[in-house]
């Protein structure tokens, strides 16, 4: 059975807060912390959106692309490391706003930057198993760095939603895996408000190893190289890394170029490379060959060998709701705003 | 807000159903149980239609001093919008400047936080309205 993608959406926030703006609330220099993490500018939730209405508004999308039922939609996983409640699942929230309820599974993943590919592995098995015929994977989140850390410059809020399935496919999954180990690089506690992580240890032994070794796993069993692949899409906690990893595994600066959104949006956490694919997706041909690497603290890796079909010229896939046109519409606001808006301020009485 | 009533209408505030009159086929947002022209003739033949909740504003209001709930969103932008099907219904446009809105706008709906009960509380979700 070919299982796959059906439609996709990807959904980010409207305003913008620019480096240099947090640099000057903390009397740091914003063009160093600029061109030290490649970072112009990251995407700031409103006041009244969070995981769930994100996860909802890309779904929508996704929905208002394709044909299908959400009757025959048997599961929804949302990953997130921001989901609004610590108890109830913003997997029924999204479930019953695309009118997919109450003949399904639904669940919520934490895996940091890696939960939604997380839900498009799981998505992918039961549709694969033949026990579902639609399943919808979400990664979104609306991400914090404590005020004043590194994180302040590239925590941000976005998310994308797939429809796995088997009819229609528009890109092949051709194979996923995984690498998985116990590595304490990031982390939040249970009752913070922000993440604590180990500095310069989110680095090698953390982020580039389990992505070349996942991605390097994979290519050996697909036996594949990375000239094989029109794109790739690597997770970008940062506008540096990515290109980075891209540049040891082999992979040129064009092939993660559509893929690599983090230095105008931030990094979306679980949305990160999911809008990345989302955005390759805009563009991308029939026989188009995909490679996308997640990486989640903690820690572990999903690579994913995607080969898109005839199907996705049949798919919707100009105008407002393209990711290129998410990233037009946009709107900078200072840090008093965006202090507002994300809760910093604390009102009496609130 | 209540919880159950909250609970009762995630249809109308999540997916914009409504309903329609089988006697007459009038249309209702939010959605009524008897038809207010038909009275008995209606019946147990209400109808839940959805409503696609794209449309024009009608008219708009600009709030500068908001409930406590509402303190971070001001000044914020209160609209009543008529649905391409006919009906109206009242409610916040997001994603627009207050100087920019302006009545006869096209605009689509949004799936956003409508309130809460405090920071321990449940969270509403619903419909708002943004530029189409
Ligand atoms: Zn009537």
């Amino acid at each position: 059975m070919e299982v796959g993608i059906v439609s996709y959406g990807a959904y980010v926030p409207r305003y913008r807060i620019k480096p240099h703006e947090i640099a000057a609330v903390w009397g740091v220099d914003g063009d160093a912390m600029s061109k030290g993490l490649g970072i112009q500018s990251k995407s700031v939730p409103g006041p009244d959106e969070d995981v769930i209405t994100i996860a909802v508004e890309a779904a929508r999308i996704a929905l208002s692309r394709c044909k299908i039922d959400t009757k025959d939609i048997g599961s929804i996983y949302v990953g997130s490391e921001s989901h609004p409640y610590a108890v109830k699942p913003s997997a029924t929230i999204v479930a019953e706003a695309i009118g997919a309820t109450p003949d399904l599974t639904a669940a919520d993943y934490e895996f940091a930057c890696k939960a939604g590919t997380a839900a498009i592995q799981t998505c992918a098995g039961l549709v694969g198993s033949g026990s579902i015929k639609y399943g919808v994977a979400i990664g979104s989140d609306t991400s914090q760095g404590a005020p004043g850390d590194a994180l302040e410059y590239t925590a941000s809020a976005g998310g994308a939603a797939f429809i796995i399935g088997s009819e229609n496919v528009i890109a092949k999954i051709n194979r996923t895996c995984s690498y998985t180990t116990d590595t304490p690089d990031f982390w939040r506690r249970e009752g913070e408000k922000y993440p604590s992580h180990g500095g310069r240890f989110t680095g090698e032994p953390a982020y580039f190893k389990h992505i070349i070794s996942c991605a390097g796993n994979l290519m050996k069993k697909q036996d594949t190289k990375p000239s094989d692949y029109n794109y790739a899409v690597f997770h970008q906690p940062n506008g540096k890394f990515p290109v980075s990893v891209a540049k040891k595994l082999g992979f040129t600066k064009e092939q993660i170029k559509e893929g690599l959104l983090t230095p105008v949006i931030g990094n979306t956490y679980s949305g990160a490379v999911m809008i990345g694919l989302a955005a390759v997706l805009d563009v991308a041909k029939p026989e188009d060959r995909i490679l996308m690497v997640a990486y989640g603290s903690g820690a572990g890796s999903d690579s994913f060998d995607i080969t898109v079909t005839d199907e996705i010229e049949k798919l919707n896939r100009n105008g407002t709701q393209s990711v290129s046109a998410l990233i037009k519409n946009h709107k900078f606001v200072s840090y008093a705003t965006y202090a507002k808006y994300m809760g910093k301020i604390h009102l009496r009485g609130a | 807000m209540a919880i159950p009533r909250f609970w009762r209408e995630i249809p109308s505030r999540y997916n914009l159903i409504g309903t329609e009159c089988g006697n007459c086929g009038k249309r209702y947002f939010p959605p009524r149980i008897i038809c207010p022209q038909c009275h008995r003739k209606s019946f147990g033949k209400m109808k839940n239609v959805r409503f696609t909740g794209s449309g024009e504003i009608v008219t708009y209001s600009v709030i500068h001093n908001a409930p406590k709930a509402f303190e971070m969103q001001v000044p914020y932008i209160i609209a009543i919008i008529e649905f391409e099907e006919g009906v109206r219904a009242t409610g916040q446009i997001i994603d627009c400047e207050v100087e920019d809105v302006k009545i006869g706008m096209k605009v689509s709906p949004a799936f956003r936080k409508i309130g809460e009960d405090g920071k321990s509380g449940v969270i509403y979700y619903g419909y708002k309205f943004k530029p189409a």
